[in-house]
């Protein structure tokens, strides 16, 4: 059978599907986070050189991968929309950036509290904590660009070239630790070599991973489903909505 | 071509331009980006020496002295081909351990004695349990004695 995918790029119908997964995905995240901050915290291991103060990497290292991947995803959305004129990848931008903004703004937190007691150091400007400041400076600059403009069609195209400029730092923030001598170590886990940590371990920090994509799913259709109605406001169907009592 | 599609290819173009100009600017900056010197790039002359800058490595096996009654301490710094001495007064960091990384910001003195007035502990991207790391010494060690035989 085949779906008529192009269907759902109708805010319209996007609406009442993503209404329907929200309570999936948030029903899944719930249980992923619970089971990846049980193994995280009282089965995985303690770690031979940090003690227990490696278990923030459970929080940490989930976060900033979001921080990142969220980020070519917006990029990739915004730049579908200024290409193609599609109202709805624009607003799934639009949606993406302050989900990806609080990962980003978790990753440093977290990383500031780690630096502290095993490198000695709140923050230092090394090429991975300075690239991924710059991620942060990002999301904020799409955000606040996108609300100084008024027109909403304007302000997609705008947002869309900061987007698609930022992408740049998605590799640089990722490779930094390989280029570059850091503070910051490398890569524990990476698609061309066996991860350097304990499996449990592991198994905790890539459930608290999948937590996290189920979580950001649920907020962005979420708030997806808000810049919807806000902008669909003048339309029939929303009209319709609100005579049925659906909209609160 | 369909307008759209110029548009797609335009965005693509410049996107791939602003990459290129990227990797140029990263790369005339390359030595600017870098957060510490090897003990052989400072050998080498290609530190700023006489200006404040950061030596990272390993603390050599053996290397470290404390002062007593005060909180200086001396060790040594290594990438195993060159080896340099600092000094520090203050507090290290718990990983400051002998045979770890260790990254110390400073200035070189005019008897190659590195004065650290910062020192922070750079540790790898290994977690495992201690009884794994305990396994994985002996190990190491079992190898290192049946190669000296």
């Amino acid at each position: 059978m085949a779906i008529n995918w192009f269907k759902y790029s109708s805010p319209a119908s996007f609406y009442s599907l993503a209404g329907k997964m929200i309570p999936v995905f948030v029903f899944v995240s719930v249980v992923l986070l619970v089971a990846g901050l049980y193994v995280g915290f009282f089965v995985a291991p303690t770690d031979f050189q940090q003690g227990e103060a490696y278990r923030i990497i459970f929080i940490h290292v989930p976060a900033a991968w979001m921080s990142m991947f969220l980020y070519v995803v917006m990029a990739f959305w915004a730049g579908i929309g200024l290409a193609f004129n599609t109202r709805l990848s624009s607003m799934l931008a639009t949606a993406i950036a302050p989900t990806g903004a609080m990962f980003t703004f978790i990753a440093l937190w977290t990383g500031a509290l780690w630096g502290k007691p095993m490198w000695g150091t709140w923050w230092v400007w090394d090429a991975r904590l300075t690239s991924e400041l710059i991620l942060f400076f990002l999301y904020i600059g799409f955000m606040s660009l996108q609300a100084a403009i008024d027109d909403p069609r304007r302000a997609d195209k705008a947002g869309a070239i900061i987007a698609l400029v930022g992408v740049i730092n998605i590799p640089i923030i990722y490779f930094s630790v390989q280029w570059w001598n850091t503070l910051h170590q490398g890569a524990s886990v990476s698609i061309n070599q066996a991860p350097a940590m304990a499996t449990t371990m592991l198994t905790g920090m890539l459930i608290m991973v999948l937590a996290s994509w189920m979580y950001s799913i649920a907020v962005i259709l979420k708030r997806t489903r808000v810049i919807i109605l806000e902008r669909e406001s003048h339309t029939a169907w929303v009209a319709e909505l609100q005579k049925k009592g659906a909209i609160l | 071509m369909k307008p759209r599609h110029k548009k797609l290819v335009m965005i693509a173009s410049g996107v791939t331009a602003l990459g290129v100009a990227a990797i140029l600017v990263l790369n005339a900056f390359q030595s600017n980006l870098v957060f510490f010197f090897s003990p052989s790039q400072v050998i080498a002359n290609e530190a700023p020496i006489g200006k404040s800058f950061r030596i990272g490595g390993l603390v050599a096996d053996g290397s470290v002295k404390r002062d007593d009654g005060s909180t200086t301490v001396h060790f040594s710094v290594t990438d195993t081909a060159e080896t340099i001495p600092v000094v520090y007064t203050g507090i290290l960091p718990d990983l400051f351990r002998e045979g770890k990384g260790v990254v110390a910001q400073g200035k070189i003195s005019a008897e190659g004695v590195f004065l650290a007035d910062e020192v922070l502990a750079k540790h790898d991207e290994n977690y495992m349990p201690p009884e794994a790391a305990e396994a994985l010494e002996k190990a190491a060690k079992a190898q290192k004695a049946s190669l000296v035989q």
